[in-house]
């Protein structure tokens, strides 16, 4: 396994275990209990699939030459190192320093309310979708099997969300001002789903992973028909916030990493 | 192919016999009256000598990607093929291709429905993902169609959760995937 395959397989597990995390933060506060609950499962649907990309990662890394090895270190887990022993999944998940994950940033953002809970959920779950419908065809067996199995998964996310920002957008004043609230917050983190880092151009080039830019029209297209039912228009301001690729996150990132991280760094190597 | 070859493969096809009835005896931990084979989601019983021991591999597909069952299920199966002897067992995960509900079996349906959850509807016809459009889906108590989508997410990630009008049960039902 090459450097750029490793970094990849962390963005896709670190998206989806940051915003797993994040929705988690639901547990008992959702509006009603039943949406307590969808939301919360969608929380561990994303947490399993993270599960599955730094299960593969950490076999690839294991599997690595000394050199190879040594060009990923950048990546690698300060703790892990003194432990004399292979990596393993959990090392990668649970004791990485914030600029070493390289998940987007709307992924971090805190829950806010349930109206921008659900539409960060939507943007994400609908360029997710579009992003494993590529990588089921991907030509590395491991992550056309992840996509492949993940994507069902995706597909009742983006049903739950879309009809979510449907009912608040075409809902009530108050529910309408705050979805609007939402867009306003959020948009300006979109653009970073579409922007190539060089270690997607890299793996797109190959068949590998999935090029993001190509999705960019069937996103906007997907989202231009919620947003026409819901009310909502599409902001016309760029969306340019940026930097979670290259590990450089918001001042929200090391909150979320510090609750999130705390009993496998005070109690190294507990078991559930 | 002599005749040892010969013998230790008839030894090996009836142990896998027995290991496929002690599966039936591994239940799904979040829905107990289901066994994992009817659940669908053993792949593969390999039973080969290496090293003049007897070894078993076991393939099993995840339902769900955050099914906490799948390791619970995996340990279940290994403590029941220890318990019996077998000492030398392998379970993977295999991801692809992606399990779907059409492999659970027709027991296992019925089972499910006498458990008060209902069956996944054959995906081909009825697994729907198109926003407000609801799955037909029968009561289990009263097998009335008269019923209504509470929550995509049930109790646990693989229902949803309805209500029965006719009898007003609410019930879980098991999404077809
Ligand atoms: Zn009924």
């Amino acid at each position: 396994m090459q450097k750029h395959l490793f970094t990849y397989l962390l963005h896709l597990a670190d998206n989806a275990l940051v915003l797993g995390q994040r929705n988690a933060e639901w547990t008992g506060h959702g509006p009603v209990l039943e949406q307590d609950i969808a939301i919360t499962n969608i929380s561990l649907d994303l947490i399993g699939q993270a599960r599955h990309f730094y299960q593969y990662a950490a076999k690839g890394f294991n599997q690595m030459a000394a050199e190879e090895k040594t060009a990923a270190d950048q990546l690698l887990p300060r703790i892990w190192k003194s432990y004399g022993r292979e990596l393993e999944e959990d090392d990668l998940a649970m004791l990485r320093d914030e600029h070493q994950y390289r998940n987007l940033l709307i992924t971090e953002l805190p829950k806010g309310d349930w109206a921008f809970s659900i539409l960060r959920q939507y943007f994400f779950s609908v360029f997710q979708f579009y992003q494993y419908e590529a990588l089921q065809c991907s030509t590395d067996p491991d992550i056309a099997a992840i996509a492949e199995k993940s994507i069902k998964e995706t597909a009742y996310h983006v049903r739950w969300s879309a009809e979510w920002v449907i009912r608040l957008g075409d809902g009530t004043n108050e529910s309408h001002q705050r979805i609007r609230q939402a867009l306003s917050e959020l948009w300006m983190f979109t653009g970073e789903f579409f922007e190539a880092s060089p270690f997607e151009t890299s793996l797109a080039s190959t068949g590998t992973g999935a090029d993001p830019a190509a999705i960019k029209q069937k996103w906007m297209d997907a989202v231009s028909v919620v947003f026409s039912e819901a009310g909502l228009d599409i902001p016309v301001a760029p969306a340019l916030q940026s930097g979670g690729k290259k590990g450089i996150h918001t001042e929200y990132m090391g909150y979320l990493l510090a609750e999130m991280q705390f009993l496998q760094r005070t109690y190294p190597n507990a078991q559930w | 192919m002599n005749g040892q070859d010969q013998y230790r493969q008839e030894i090996h096809s009836m142990e896998k016999q027995k290991i496929m009835e002690l599966l039936y005896e591994v239940k799904d931990p979040e829905v107990p009256v289901l066994s994992i084979l009817d659940l669908g989601i053993v792949r593969e019983v390999k039973v080969y000598t290496e090293e003049d021991q007897q070894k078993v591999e076991i393939s099993i597909t995840p339902t769900y990607s955050g099914c906490p069952a799948m390791d619970v299920i995996s340990m279940d199966i290994r403590l029941k093929l220890i318990e019996k002897g077998y000492r030398h067992v392998v379970i993977r995960q295999q991801l692809s291709p992606a399990w779907t509900t059409d492999w659970m079996t027709e027991e296992g349906k019925n089972k499910l429905r006498s458990y008060g959850i209902a069956p996944p509807n054959p995906k081909q016809q009825f697994c729907i993902t198109e926003m407000f459009q609801e799955e037909l889906v029968n009561c289990p108590r009263c097998n009335s169609t008269h019923t209504n989508l509470i929550s995509q997410f049930g109790s646990t990630a693989c229902k949803a959760m309805y209500k029965c009008l006719d009898c007003t049960e609410t019930f879980d039902y098991f999404k077809c995937h």
